[in-house]
């Protein structure tokens, strides 16, 4: 099953070129959504009036330079790692469902478009390897680490608009392979699960339209404001404005300990290491 | 004035949904980040402020401690174990920063350990005072006890 391309058999039933038209019209549907998300929700003029107001408060100028430099840290912390998030399981979670949905696109787009490209067995392994890191991770948040579930102490089943997203993708992710097994079964024989087989390709094709389509409604678009978010945090650390925030002072730097008598005297000149503190434990105490 | 969360660097970790006394910080059906459900409700105890490993919360100040307009945040550093909050007014000219400890000692290693403390004896087992009260503290009939008369002297600084 792991080496076989699903969509050679399935070009029986649709033609290579309406499945290649189904793509597009996928993509077209990303593009708009995002665009129609970004004018209705006004985040294109918040992110540059805030970015204007952090210009006027900042304490100094980041050149070009440094800013090629943040955007760099952004895309090996935040891009590629999700370095932002503060729990550990999220991020975990996080990089299976980011790495899954994009080797399982990419491969999905390969094997409809330039299937020359690469060995047909690897793009389907890729495939099936995307889909069962998306499933993973997916399934992993939703039941347990999802912070309606986690920090609210709601039921998992109980579904918002937010998760319009999530399931969309796991869905996609679940009916494709069993999609992909009661095919790769059917091939070796078995006509009667051919029903079975177009039901699970339904299911796969209604949870992958709604993940591409519900662009405007659910979080899908976050993937491209968040590096935004991200670099824009960054450069008001570096220009001093930080959103007011305090300085993040050297205990053991003797003008820090001048200008803060009570940390010599209650912590010594050297203050240890302090540990989590709250955060020992995680926020579940609902 | 209530808290407020910005969107762009709130991760929806659920701290502050967690920590909140009052129970009104919660998570956006929409966007599954948070925010504040009753803004009349908040006690402004700044639990939440802390809490955000983002810092994402933020808190308008009232006009009581700096005039109106001005920013006031506060960052809880844990793993130093110091608090350190900054006042800008809105003219930007004048800006405060204060740091202080909030602990002497690693979290969770301050509490007594009450396995390895004595058996506590008859007497004290009938007496009213709380187990390991100090005697100082009790009430009695006869006589004032003061830490004087219990031999005892009032430490300066912070200590367990």
């Amino acid at each position: 099953m792991f080496t076989s391309n699903p969509f050679v058999e399935l070009s029986a039933l649709i033609s290579t070129d309406v499945m290649q038209m189904y793509i597009i019209v996928m993509a077209v549907l990303v593009a708009g959504g995002t665009i129609l998300d970004m004018m209705h929700k006004k985040s294109a003029k918040y992110f540059f009036e805030d970015a204007k107001k952090a210009k006027a408060s900042a304490t100094r100028t980041v050149g070009s330079g440094e800013k090629a430099g943040l955007a760099v840290a952004v895309l090996a912390n935040e891009v590629l790692t999700s370095g932002e998030f503060a729990n550990t399981k999220r991020r975990i979670s996080h990089l299976l469902t980011m790495y899954g949905f994009i080797l399982f696109v990419v491969s999905s787009a390969l094997m409809i478009f330039e299937s020359d490209l690469v060995a047909t067995e690897t793009l389907a392994q890729i495939w099936h390897t995307g889909a069962i890191m998306l499933c993973l991770g997916g399934y992993w948040f939703w039941f347990f680490i999802r912070v309606d579930v986690n920090s609210e102490g709601a039921k998992w089943y109980k579904l918002v608009r937010a998760d319009i997203f999530i399931v969309s993708l796991f869905t996609t992710a679940t009916f494709a392979l069993i999609w992909s097994y009661l095919q790769f079964n059917g091939m070796n024989g078995k006509v009667g699960e051919m029903g079975l087989t177009t039901l699970f390709f339904l299911f796969f094709l209604i949870s992958n339209t709604t993940l591409f389509a519900s662009v405007l409604w659910s979080k899908f678009a976050h993937m491209f404001f968040k590096p935004a978010a991200a670099l824009q945090k960054r450069i008001a650390k570096a220009d001093g404005s930080n959103l007011n925030l305090p300085t993040d002072f050297d205990l053991t730097d003797p003008a820090v300990q001048a200008k803060f008598p009570d940390i010599p005297e209650y912590m010594g000149k050297k203050p240890e290491y302090m540990g989590h503190g709250i955060r020992r434990e995680s926020p579940n105490h609902y | 004035m209530p808290t407020f969360v910005y969107m762009t660097r709130c991760d929806g970790c659920g701290q502050c949904v967690d920590i909140c006394p009052s129970d009104i910080m919660h998570i956006d059906k929409t966007l599954r980040r948070a925010y504040n459900i009753e803004p009349n409700m908040c006690w402004e105890c700044y639990s939440c402020v802390k809490a955000c490993p983002h810092n994402a919360i933020d808190v308008r100040g009232y006009a009581d401690f700096a005039p109106l307009g001005h920013s006031v945040r506060v960052h809880r550093d844990e793993e130093k174990g110091t608090i350190a909050w900054r006042i800008k007014f809105r003219n930007g000219k004048k800006d405060m920063e204060l740091l202080a400890p909030i602990t002497t000692k690693p979290w969770g290693t301050g509490y007594p350990d009450l396995a390895a403390a004595a058996t506590p004896a008859g007497d004290m087992v009938k007496s009213e005072n709380l187990y390991n009260e100090p005697k100082y503290v009790a009430m009695n009939d006869s006589a004032l006890a003061t830490l004087e008369s219990n031999g005892l002297e009032i430490k300066e600084g912070v200590y367990y």
